[in-house]
């Protein structure tokens, strides 16, 4: 395996003033949402929130377009301000769009303007309309600003802005004290990783501030990570993985992502699924220098990858809410993008990357629009049969499950078996041996949603039935745009092997390197065949299993006995982290407040106060209560004390 | 204007002299005089901060003039960079403060405008003074008004919060006294005349024993002010029991005097000594973050988790401080600002919502958002501010704290870092509680939503967060240079602290910075006077000559 582009610091970058205005559209959406919004109605608020992100969509396409006709490693930049200065430290409100970020930027405004699209028609009867937009604008801002920022800092307000409107999406019905409450748990969780995103860029700035170059740009770092020490560059990339582990839901800290699920179901579609959990993986691969020169962090990630990989799946089989199997789904996807980068195809993890916020975002879609037909159910074992009242919302979810679950001629095909063949070459064997299997489940599990949703006979009551209907056309249109996305967004990237030029990892090389697979096409081969026939695997025992309906569950509980039901139970991560973190935290700060506080700091207080007061004659006084009272003395002490100063003077003069 | 800083000092003084004329019954006159009044120190500070050379790093628009000649003691004020940074906070909390005081305020009206008035008189003294006896004087006479404030104002437990914080503060300050003679009586063995004037002080002999119980007073003084761990008990009472607009200033002002006073006086007067404390100083900064964080999650009252919250959120200030690098001292005053915008307009949200339920608990409110929304979107964006969202002020500060604390010692500045964690989870929890969930409360349900006033209160203090955490640069460019001067102090003193910590390659930075902040300004001038410090001048050679 070996290097084969070298970094983009070759051509001159293309200065323009454009690129602020892509995340400035939304966030004046924002502002007329605010000011507006209340006043001139959800028409305008529809059209003002899809129209700013609209206009994003325009720039991003004119920016992707500029790097793309350029020569390999052309950036297009815009310096708008300093924005911070201090000491060593400065850094600049700075856009930067390369290879790896027009990607990026496509995708967010790209899928962003679709579920802007779907949710007008989802929304329609919620009267909080426009709240709703003005989070959702402000959303696709904040995400621009992670993308298209060119330094640490400004990438980390983008970062912790998604952050806050996850928060105030997933709560976005507040007035539901769980739903809140899963907001609150994933800000909190996303908190803990951001500790770990500063430790990391404050452990690389000072070091590279002893290198002589105290700054915190993305080309700074890369262009300088081999000369770090040894330990900087390992404890940074760490610690900035950590950053990643809260914002993409890895273990350990990927246990706020399901409970987002309460959030409106184009949230989840937008940011749980498409943009704002594939944060880490930018990241990571935005600051691949970095993690190339710690070769052991690059282990951790694609351990912690293919392990979240593989127990998020796990989950997923026993799932019975149609958005916690996608959700457990969305942290095995990410794990498997996770998975790319540790073993170095950086390229392969932003090809899944992109290729999954189209079907997941599709089949999040699709889930809303079932969940929005059969009046807000969102069990599975009272669906069934959907497919016949809802057919374009059932083809188009048809499309996404067969993508994720990498059948070939898909998306999900190309860019899962790129990972795969990606560890396998490296020498990777267990991660890829995990990959697989983990895939063989996903195909499963998606298979049993699938079937369970759409085929057979509807299982819920007949008032639901007779009153499910297909989405209106503001909705279906964004999932048939997906479902095409879904199936042809894979032929950026077929490999060589089956005849293609792999365009996509040319595209990217200049911005993360290209790793040729170095595998001789028997072999390739050889392990396409065996995930698609894991993938086929998974689908056919699935089918057949749960073509008798949700009862099949129980066939699985008694051939996986106990597991099943931890399974079913998310391992209880949740009561484990409860009562090892959060209770004994609580527990620690009532201690501390009673104890240290109230009673040994103020009885030290109080305890010599009062011997002082009994002391003198005045106790008395000073307990008259009256304020007055108290006022005079403390005039007459500071006349004692000016009085004490004059003399001490006096003396020290005379002295 | 010859005499802009005794103007701005006196102005609200003379303006309460006018108030007190005014017949009692007369509340309307007397609120918008008050107001009137408050808005001059205002006017003149954005003169001031117009005419401020930002390029100088020591004292400008010095006024001095025989105050006790025969003692030695003058009226000599000046601001630097630093100083003018908090005297535009104060004269910015103050009208807002006067504003909200018609809400909250229901007896003895006139009393508290003229309280409020002389407050900021002495605020601004204590600010502006650099004669260490006059300094002393303003930094007592301030306690006076507050602690009426809180005394006649507060609310039932008034008289014990009062004492409580009168006696923590005076039992802080009296030793600073003490040690503020004796280093004057030092200076006037070796000189020949007896000054209290700060610039004659600097760089005064003291036997290193001296020194260490010079500052020692200092530290008191400033510890129980700001407020550090274990020093800080007196805060929750006194703000529990204080008036609306008396947290404010208490908050937003006061406990800035404590943090002010450890980088105009205890640095520059005891360099080595605050140098050899600055590990201990800022493992108690550090245990505060933490601590402050982990009380206020268990707070049932809104302002006692508020109060808390500034024990937490002082203790990065002081960070900062003793991190005696440029990124965490300019950090410290940055948070310093932001502490008085959020803090201040917290409290002032918490007061809208007691003046309506008359209670402060948390478990009393709930599903608020839907009786309230500009209210609840208000208390959103100052939450943000107070959890240091990035793009809005506190980021700014907390990260610059962080980063130069990281590099002073890394195990605090990590264990800091956790303390931002903590910072959101019990304000997320609080919100989460009062504004979130359906109204459990019968009494909620009639809530109506923010008045013109109180919005008026409200928004400049926003519009505050949003710019700071924008464009700080204005801000930071006004303190460099004091910066600089006041990190070159101790530049000789930390050059071997890194050193015997082992770490050469810290040694150099903040003398480092400060060369290079003189050679980029080109002028950067010498303290008053030309009294260099010995610091000032070698130590940035010797601390280059020993890393490289």
């Amino acid at each position: 395996m070996h290097a084969a582009a070298t970094e983009a610091t070759a051509s001159l970058p293309i200065a323009v003033t454009y690129l602020r205005y892509i995340p400035l559209a939304p966030l004046v959406g924002v502002l007329f949402h605010i000011a507006l919004g209340y006043r001139l109605g959800r028409r305008a608020v529809g059209l003002v929130g899809c129209a700013a992100v609209a206009v994003s969509f325009a720039l991003a396409t004119k920016a992707f377009l500029t790097v793309a006709g350029s020569p390999a490693g052309t950036v297009v930049t815009d310096n708008v301000y300093q924005w911070l200065s201090s000491g060593e430290f400065s850094a600049n409100v700075a856009f930067t769009v390369d290879a790896l970020s027009s990607v990026m930027i496509m995708v967010v405004t790209g899928v962003g303007f679709l579920i802007h699209l779907y949710s007008v028609g989802y929304m329609a009867h919620d009267e909080d309309y426009a709240r709703f937009f003005a989070y959702l604008n402000l959303f696709t801002a904040a995400m621009l600003v992670l993308v298209l920022g060119d330094n640490l800092p400004l990438m980390f307000v983008g970062w912790e802005g998604v952050g806050l409107c996850s928060y105030l999406l997933i709560g976005f019905w507040y007035t539901d004290p769980e739903k809140a409450s899963a907001g609150k748990k994933a800000f909190l969780v996303n908190r803990i990783g951001d500790a770990g995103f500063v430790l990391g860029a404050f452990t690389i700035f000072w070091a590279l501030v002893d290198l002589g170059q105290g700054s915190l740009t993305f080309a700074t770092i890369n262009a300088r990570a081999a000369e770090l020490p040894a330990w900087a560059s390992l404890a940074g990339a760490l610690l900035l993985f950590v950053g990643a582990t809260g914002k993409s839901a890895q273990i350990p800290l990927y246990v706020w992502l399901p409970d987002a699920m309460a959030g409106p179901t184009p949230v989840s579609a937008l940011i749980h699924a498409a943009t704002m959990v594939t944060a880490g993986i930018y990241m990571v691969a935005r600051l691949h220098g970095l993690f190339e020169a710690a070769p052991f962090s690059l282990q951790v990630v694609g351990t912690v990858g293919a392990a979240t990989a593989l127990l998020a799946a796990t989950i997923g089989i026993a799932q019975t809410d149609i958005k916690k199997v996608l959700a457990y789904s969305t942290v095995s996807q990410l794990g498997y993008m996770f998975l790319a980068l540790g073993v170095g195809a950086f390229g392969a993890g932003i090809f899944h990357l992109m290729t999954h916020a189209f079907f997941k975002a599709l089949l999040f879609l699709g889930a809303g629009s079932v969940i929005h037909g059969l009046h807000e159910e969102q069990d599975i074992r009272r669906m069934g049969g959907v497919s016949q009242k809802m057919p374009i919302t059932h083809a188009t979810f048809a499309l996404g499950v067969l993508a994720i679950a990498g059948v070939p001629g898909l998306s999900g095909f190309f860019s899962k078996d790129e990972i795969l063949a990606s560890a396998y070459a490296s020498g990777h064997t267990w991660l890829w041996g995990c990959g697989v299997f983990g895939a063989s489940i996903t195909a499963f599990y998606m298979t049993r949603l699938y079937v369970l949703t759409f085929r057979g006979e509807f299982r819920g009551d007949h008032h639901e039935w007779e009153h499910a209907h297909e989405s209106p056309a503001t909705m279906t249109l964004p999932l048939i745009v997906l479902a095409a996305l879904a199936v042809v967004g894979g032929y950026v990237g077929v490999p060589a092997v089956l005849g293609g030029g792999n365009h996509f990892a040319e595209y990217l090389a200049p911005s993360v390197g290209h790793h040729q697979l170095g595998l001789d096409a028997g072999t390739e081969l050889m392990l396409m065949g065996i995930s698609v026939g894991a993938a086929l695997a998974g689908i056919g025992l699935a089918w057949t299993m749960y073509s008798r309906g949700p009862k099949a569950d129980r066939t699985l509980a008694n051939a996986l006995r106990g597991l099943y039901w931890q399974m079913r139970a998310a391992y209880n991560i949740d009561a484990v982290y409860d009562a090892l973190v959060v209770q004994p935290l609580m527990r620690a700060s009532y201690a501390l407040w009673r104890s240290v506080d109230m009673q040994f700091i103020d009885g030290v207080a109080n305890g010599t106060a009062t011997a002082i007061n009994s002391i003198g004659e005045g106790s008395r006084r000073w307990a008259t209560g009256n304020v007055q009272h108290y006022m005079l003395t403390v005039l007459a002490g500071v006349a004692a004390l000016v009085l004490a100063l004059t003399l001490g003077a006096l003396i020290g003069v005379a002295g | 204007m010859r005499n802009a800083l005794s103007l701005l000092v006196f102005t609200p003084a003379l303006g309460a002299m006018l108030i007190a004329a005014i017949p009692t019954g007369a509340e309307v006159l007397m609120r918008r005089l008050a107001l009137a009044v408050s808005l001059v120190p205002l006017a003149i500070c954005v003169w001031i901060w117009s005419v401020f050379d930002v390029s100088r790093g020591d004292f400008q628009l010095v006024e001095r003039m025989g105050w006790l000649p025969q003692f030695g003691a003058s009226y000599m004020v000046g601001i630097d960079g630093i100083s003018l940074l908090l005297i535009a906070l104060t004269v910015v909390l103050t009208p807002i403060v006067l504003i909200a005081a018609a809400d909250s305020v229901h007896q003895r009206f006139k009393g508290y405008l003229l309280a409020m008035l002389m407050l900021e008189t002495t605020m601004l003294g204590t600010l502006v003074a650099i004669d260490l006896l006059l300094f002393y004087v303003f930094w007592e006479l301030m306690l006076v008004p507050m602690f009426l404030i809180i005394g006649v104002w507060g609310g039932e437990r008034r008289v014990y919060a009062s004492i409580k914080f009168l006696l923590f503060t005076m039992v802080g300050s009296l030793p600073m006294l003490a040690a503020i003679i004796y280093l004057a009586l030092q200076h006037a063995g070796a000189a020949g005349h007896l000054s209290f004037a700060l610039e004659d002080l600097y760089g005064t002999h003291l036997s290193p024993m001296a020194a260490q119980a010079c500052f020692l007073a200092f530290f008191l003084a400033f510890a129980v002010k700001v407020p550090m761990f274990p020093l800080h008990t007196w805060l929750p009472d006194a703000h529990v029991e204080a008036p609306t607009g008396g947290s404010v200033i208490l908050a937003g002002v006061l406990l800035k005097m404590g943090t002010y006073g450890f980088l105009r006086f205890a640095l520059p007067l005891f360099p080595d000594a605050m140098v050899a404390a600055s590990y201990w100083i800022g493992t108690l900064a550090v245990i505060g973050i933490v601590y402050g964080a982990l009380v206020a999650m268990v707070q049932p009252d809104m302002k006692k988790l508020v109060a808390y919250s500034s024990v937490s959120h002082l203790g990065f200030v002081m960070l900062g401080i003793v991190a005696l690098n440029t990124t965490g001292v300019e950090g410290a005053i940055y948070q310093m600002l932001n502490h008085g915008v959020s803090t201040g307009a917290l409290f002032l949200l918490v007061g809208v919502v007691y003046e309506r339920r008359h209670t402060r608990l948390i478990a009393e409110y709930g599903g608020l958002w839907k009786q309230m929304p500009i209210y609840a979107v208000c208390f959103l964006v100052i939450m943000l501010s107070s959890i240091g969202l990035p793009g809005l002020n506190g980021f700014v500060g907390e990260f610059l704290i962080l980063l130069g604390g990281f590099r002073f010692d890394r195990v605090l500045g990590a264990v800091a870092a956790s303390g931002v964690v903590l910072g959101a989870a019990y304000m997320l929890w609080m919100y989460q509680r009062v504004m979130f969930g359906p109204v459990t409360h019968e009494k909620n349900l009639t809530l109506t939503d923010m008045t013109r006033r109180e919005l008026a209160t409200m928004l400049p203090l926003i519009v505050l967060a949003l710019v700071m955490g924008v464009y700080p640069r204005p801000f930071f460019e006004v303190m460099h240079a004091s910066v600089a001067t006041t990190l070159a102090y101790a530049s000789k003193a930390t050059a071997a602290r890194d050193q015997a910590a082992g770490n050469p390659a810290v040694a150099h930075a903040p003398a480092a910075a400060s060369i290079r902040m003189r050679e980029a300004r080109g002028h950067a001038q010498p303290p008053v006077g030309g009294h260099a410090p010995a610091g000032a001048v070698a130590a940035p050679a010797a601390g280059h000559g020993e890393a490289h």
